[in-house]
């Protein structure tokens, strides 16, 4: 049986874990939500290096490892004389690999709005950067909300990759908790359950947005 | 700094035995959770009483988790119990797990999307249920189903990265290997990787963008 010991003894470091976590997917969200922004109007931008710039940098983001990403930022880094601490090598591992991904989910928003209302908007005066800001944007995000509701939740998940380079987070506390007790399978039952504390409602409020966004379009 | 160092033919011919583990490994997942995907895509459409309800609980409970936790419970917990797997038989059983939810849900959803008129065209020239299902609902289905499934494919193919963990020898282990020679070798190793994943990647991804043209 599961031996709930485990977890009343160690509540403060599960609790802890789980804190980080949290702020480690909070902080990446709003990084990788600004620069995804950026990387999804720069994608569709007439300037064409900005095109390419953030076509290239999506492409190839999207391409590798996640965890090849964060290495990068906690290993490669030093090599060339800049130290960060884990927790913030991963968390900006971490955005920069999800602004890739949040980048084509709002492009796919923005391309979903019909051209005619690019159009009316340009030929009654606004300029590109009004017409994205008063027109298009305000409507892609509508459309944009359920599948940035999946990339957070896959945020959240992935924020796990802080484990493996001690930044402090769930998975890292979990591995802590399993050297001292040396009890493993019950330890890692009860890191599962933190981590679907805060994917399970976050899931079931996608599913429910999904359906009532489904209907008003 | 010296990065060519890195470079060096042996270095490079270590990183792609790596690759060729990663490769197995996310061949035999694919095969399996595919496999596994549609017997519970189907029995989840089939709205078997019960049965549906039970697997609908446990692929949302999994897709919930960080796979990254599969893997060090496949590898670590599991022995607990009295399964004790290597570490590629361990990286693989956490990546059907995790992939196999992910793809029933697929599945099912792709199955929804084959219009009820059909089935019942099928129903009604005198086909049973089995016989609709695989011979009008599935076909269709899958085809449907291309895209996406390609895309998990890549993220499997990602994801085995994670089995750095357990140290199992596939590319990032490799990798990691080298850059414990020389500080100077990180870099240029990381970038290498990076070009190995991105090259099999980028070219599943725009095989299945020509799909996609073609069906849509």
């Amino acid at each position: 049986m599961i031996d709930f010991s485990i977890l009343f003894d160690h509540m403060d470091m599960y609790l802890k874990g789980f804190w980080n976590t949290l702020q480690a997917s909070l902080l990446a969200l709003v990084g990788s939500f600004v620069l995804g922004t950026l990387f999804a109007i720069f994608r569709i931008s007439p300037i064409r290096p900005l095109k390419w710039i953030a076509t290239a940098y999506i492409e190839f983001v999207r391409n590798i490892p996640l965890i090849l990403v964060v290495f990068l930022f906690f290993v490669g880094l030093p090599a060339i004389g800049i130290i960060l601490e884990p927790f913030i090598a991963g968390t900006l591992g971490l955005t920069v690999y999800t602004a890739a991904f949040i980048a084509e989910t709002i492009r796919a928003g923005i391309q979903a709005i019909p051209k005619g209302q690019t159009e009316a908007a340009r030929s009654s005066g606004l300029t590109y950067g009004q017409t994205m800001r008063y027109i298009i944007l305000p409507q892609a995000i509508k459309v944009v909300i359920p599948p940035m509701g999946n990339q957070f939740i896959n945020l959240v998940k992935n924020s796990s990759v802080l484990g493996v380079i001690a930044g402090l987070d769930l998975m890292y506390y979990g591995d802590l908790i399993s050297a001292d007790t040396f009890v493993t399978f019950d330890v890692y039952i009860f890191v599962a359950v933190f981590y679907l504390i805060l994917t399970l409602p976050l899931s079931a409020f996608v599913s429910y947005l999904e359906r009532r966004l489904a209907g008003s379009r | 700094m010296d990065f060519t160092g890195a470079y060096a033919p042996s270095h490079l011919t270590f990183l792609l035995e790596g690759f060729l583990v990663t490769l197995q490994v996310a061949f035999l997942s694919i095969v399996f959770s595919f496999t596994i995907a549609i017997i519970v895509g189907v029995l989840r459409y089939a709205k078997i009483p019960g049965v549906s309800q039970v697997l609908g609980t446990i692929v949302e409970l999994i897709r919930n988790l960080p796979l990254l936790l599969i893997i060090f419970f496949t590898y670590f917990a599991l022995p607990e119990v009295g399964i004790k797997l290597d570490k590629f038989w361990a990286a693989v059983l956490a990546l059907v797990i995790f992939e196999a939810a992910m793809l029933s849900e697929i599945v099912r959803s792709g199955l929804t999307s084959v219009e009820k008129g059909q089935i019942e065209a099928a129903r009604s020239s005198g086909l049973n249920y089995v016989q609709t299902l695989w011979h009008v609902v599935l076909p269709q289905a899958l085809r449907r189903m291309v895209p996406p499934i390609v895309s998990q494919f890549i993220s499997l193919l990602k994801d085995t990265s994670l089995a750095v963990v357990i140290a199992l020898p596939e590319l990032m282990n490799h990798a990691q290997i080298i850059n414990g020679r020389n500080v100077n070798y990180v870099i240029p190793t990381f970038l290498m990787v990076a070009v190995m994943y991105f090259v099999v990647n980028y070219a599943l991804s725009v095989v299945s963008k020509r799909l996609e043209n073609k069906h849509a």
